[in-house]
């Protein structure tokens, strides 16, 4: 029992990883369609920039903050420079992008800090202070999640700008005829969801130490978790996160052993595209033919 | 004297398929004007012409100021409100949410909320289901939400798109009642396509028939009711 | 086919034929890596290309096809040539099993299935439970095939000439597939999905089939490739893999056979360029080319090759017809 409730518990640390990853991904889905097969990647860069900063001498809160606002540029400059060109472009161009996007940013972050694995401070104490079944990181990293959470409601909720995103994203053509700048407002949810995604790096590198090749185990939960929950549903991406962690934790230690986990992301992402594609939470899209 | 609202030789096309062939027309500030003309005359496409939602050649001035070649954000930002044909309600978003979305551009907070208890005066139903899923309105309030969206923004011309379509002729009446009040008390001037052409002409003080991209008849409501060849083509009888 | 493509394509066998004895054997198995791909890069093609499916797995395939001759001729001491028929029945049938779920998904979610798969693959093949089979992470060590009754070629030339015979094999019988009915309901699907199913078309079948065949390729050239190098190891088919494919067709030219071609001397020779380029970063130049194609050539080397062709016999048309 004790076990159990420590594994459920890590998975739910983990998971909150997950379901901020998966809520980046959801936010571009919603104003694009389009599955940000970078997303990870992007995370990744981001992390690497807080290690440089702390690396450099600054107290880990405000490199946080600075990465986050970095992974926001981030964000809107690849919108605007390299998505915007393909944005109306057959399937197949996009996802080539994309995975362009990926390769890069991998590739040049190997080549900038090199391949060797770092160790990524976590700003939680190392003992234990939220009882014995959780590791302070883990605790912390769900508070952090619930907190962007939280304040990502709020931003769309109850702010002009957040309905102005809101808008745009369902209605393109209608949001342009009460004036509202489309595009901007595209790279600004670009943005966004970047910056979520830099915390999901910041908050998984102390876990998984930090290396170029780290979030591509993480960008997979997050696509399941993303699905299962629906991929236009942002409420449901954070359920799926969550239940995608602990998944991945109880099966992993109890059931398939640890080598599998990963193809338990796989059997998730296929069983749901093939049996409810719309997730438990998500809109079922209906064709018209 | 410049007219409020001059098109000039407007061409307009989708792809490679030329729609409006050199479209003229003139309206004078606080009236109203209708287009009017069969389904696929090009009225639908005048409007997006003027708002830059599709690729034009030709002259589009506004208050004197061309906006031919201007992008949509940028011509609402010159006071002209668009209500297109469908409506384009945000059906996700509280019908609130709609009407403040419709003031975006606008920088005077209180005032904004001023407009929001005006709009609602106009149309009581939508203050009933303020914090309704817009999605959920029927066609009738949903027509009425898009008019009153477009009136957030205190524009200066608005553009409506076939409002009666769909719509039982009570309510028509009601919402052409509605619009002909906001024209007087608030000046504000109206382009309204329509197919209903009995309706529009009521409401209108001038029409211009379109038919296949070119205007083909003008002049003051009157004066096109008792066109016979409008009379027999448009009105039934 | 035209005279003139035929006479070229002779040509093209002949100076294919010659190589193994004018280049150095480093070169030439190089050159073999390069068919090797191109086989790979057709079976991608059929899918992507002409059936307009996305994969970002396919590296999978190629590593099953690989695991499957390093098995048969490691625990089971199969002769190599004999390993490509049964590599290539495995790779149909996981193809097809594998399109069958995946033909309810389009465009980003089968990208996003395959993606997975890609992903995941390696993790499965060092999975302890399976290494008897797969070796675990250390792999499978072969044997090089010997050039056989004794012909007086050494080995790497013996191997380039097998997979040469191979290839023209594989390429003449997608073109054939392509040329038929399948071929045609395949672009048919690509083009306008539900046209097709309208008009009377078993689209589900077609796609699966699409699948079974684009895996089917890439397994068997997985299969060549794993006689070649004479070593199998899962972190050779991570997820890159499918990247590099990725790259190849957009490369080479999407629905275009000759595309297979170019995009897999692509592949295969310039990752030795943008090492000089670039010693610490050549997949950045992966990423950069493609971004450049994508934006710049949409239709890869074939299109641009066939645009050329099209302006130069335009060009000696108006010179014949003449002008006044």
């Amino acid at each position: 029992m004790d076990a159990f409730l420590h594994q459920v518990l890590a998975g739910l640390a983990t998971g909150g990883i997950y379901a901020s990853l998966a809520l980046a991904l959801v936010m571009i889905y919603q104003a694009t369609h389009l599955v940000n097969f970078a997303q990870g990647e992007m995370a990744m860069f981001a992390t690497y920039f807080a290690w440089s900063l702390i690396n450099a001498g600054m107290p880990y809160w405000p490199a946080f903050l600075l990465t986050v606002v970095f992974a926001f540029v981030l964000g809107v400059v690849i919108e605007r420079i390299i998505i915007r060109p393909v944005e109306n472009a057959p399937v197949l161009a996009i996802v080539v992008v994309f995975i362009a996007l990926l390769v890069i940013l991998n590739s040049v972050t190997g080549w900038i800090f090199s391949y060797t694995i770092k160790v990524f401070p976590s700003p939680f104490p190392a003992e234990p202070i939220f009882g014995k079944y959780i590791t302070s990181h883990g605790g912390g990293a769900i508070g952090v999640t619930l907190v962007v959470l939280v304040l990502l409601y709020l931003f769309f909720r109850y702010t002009p700008l957040g309905l102005a995103m809101r808008a745009a994203a369902q209605n393109p053509d209608s949001a342009r005829l009460v004036g509202i700048r489309v595009g901007w407002i595209l790279a600004l949810g670009w943005g966004l969801a970047a910056a979520v995604g830099g915390v999901a790096g910041m908050m998984v590198a102390p876990i998984v130490y930090l290396d170029p090749n780290m979030m591509g185990g993480v960008l997979l939960y997050a696509f399941a978790a993303a699905l299962v929950g629906g991929i236009d549903n942002p409420a449901g991406a954070v359920f799926g996160g969550f239940l995608v962690g602990v998944l991945e934790n109880v099966l992993g230690a109890f059931v398939i052993g640890n080598e599998l986990k990963l193809a338990v992301a796989l059997v998730l992402i296929i069983g749901v595209l093939v049996v409810r594609p719309s997730g438990f939470f998500g809109k079922v899209l209906v064709t018209r033919v | 004297m410049a007219a409020f609202l001059q098109v000039s030789k407007l061409h307009a096309s989708y792809g490679p398929t030329r729609v409006l062939h050199g479209i003229d027309f003139a309206m004078d500030e606080g009236t109203i004007t209708t287009l009017l003309g069969a389904n696929g005359a090009g009225k639908t496409t005048t409007l997006r012409a003027l708002c830059g939602m599709v690729k034009t050649q030709g002259e589009v001035k506004f208050a004197g100021e061309r906006i031919d070649g201007k992008a949509t954000e940028d011509v609402v930002r010159k006071g002209i409100a668009h209500v297109p044909d469908g409506r384009g309600t945000f059906v996700d978003l509280t019908t609130e949410e709609n009407l403040r979305l419709g003031a975006y551009t606008r920088k005077d907070r209180a005032a904004v909320n001023g407009d929001l208890e005006r709009v609602y005066g106009y149309f009581p139903r939508l203050k009933e289901r303020r914090e309704q899923q817009a999605g959920t309105l029927s066609g009738g309030e949903q027509q009425m939400l898009a008019v009153s969206r477009a009136l957030m923004l205190r524009p200066r011309l608005m553009l409506l798109d076939e409002p009666s379509f769909g719509l039982a002729p009570l309510i028509v009446q009601e919402l052409f009642g509605i619009l002909r009040a906001v024209n007087q008390k608030e000046k504000v001037s109206m382009l309204v396509v329509e197919q209903n052409a009995a309706m529009a002409l009521e409401l209108a003080d001038h029409a211009y028939l379109i038919e296949t991209g070119r205007v083909v008849l003008s002049g003051t409501s009157d004066e096109i009711k008792r066109n016979d060849a409008v009379r027999r083509s448009y009105l039934g009888y | 086919m035209s005279r003139r493509q035929l006479i070229l394509i002779a040509v093209l066998l002949l100076a294919a034929c010659a190589l193994p004895f004018l280049v150095s054997n480093y070169r030439t198995f190089q050159f073999t890596l390069a068919l090797v791909y191109s086989i790979a890069l057709l079976g991608l093609n059929l899918l992507t290309g002409y059936n307009g499916q996305i994969s970002l797995g396919h590296g999978a395939f190629y590593a099953i096809g690989a695991y499957t001759a390093a098995i048969l001729m490691d625990q089971y001491g199969m002769p190599y040539w004999a390993t490509l028929p049964i590599a290539a029945v495995v790779c149909l049938v996981a193809g097809f099993l594998f399109g069958l779920p995946a033909l309810r998904l389009e465009g980003l979610y089968l990208a996003l299935a395959t993606f997975a798969l890609g992903v995941s693959l390696p993790s499965l093949l060092k999975y302890h439970h399976l290494e008897k089979w797969t070796g675990g992470v250390q792999g499978i060590v072969i044997n090089k095939p010997e050039p056989p009754f004794g012909l007086p070629i050494n080995a790497d030339q013996w191997l380039y000439f097998f997979v040469l015979a191979v290839a023209v094999l594989m390429f003449v019988l997608a073109w054939n597939l392509l040329r038929g009915r399948i071929g045609r309901a395949m672009v048919a699907i690509r083009d306008q999905h539900i046209a097709a199913e309208a008009m009377g078309i078993n689209t589900a079948m077609v796609k699966s089939l699409a699948f079974g065949v684009s895996a089917m390729y890439t397994g068997v050239a997985g299969a060549l490739g794993a006689i070649a190098i004479q070593y199998v190891a899962p972190d050779s088919f991570n997820f890159f893999l499918s990247i590099v494919f990725l790259v190849g067709i957009v490369v080479g030219g999407l629905a275009s056979i000759s595309g297979a071609i170019y995009g897999a001397l692509f592949i295969q020779f310039v990752p030795n360029i943008a090492d000089e380029i670039s010693r610490a970063a050549p997949w950045a130049i992966f990423g950069i080319f493609l971004l450049g194609f994508v934006y710049l050539m949409p239709m890869g080397v074939a299109g641009a090759v066939r645009a050329g062709l099209a302006r130069l016999s335009r060009k000696a048309q108006n010179s014949h017809t003449g002008s006044t």
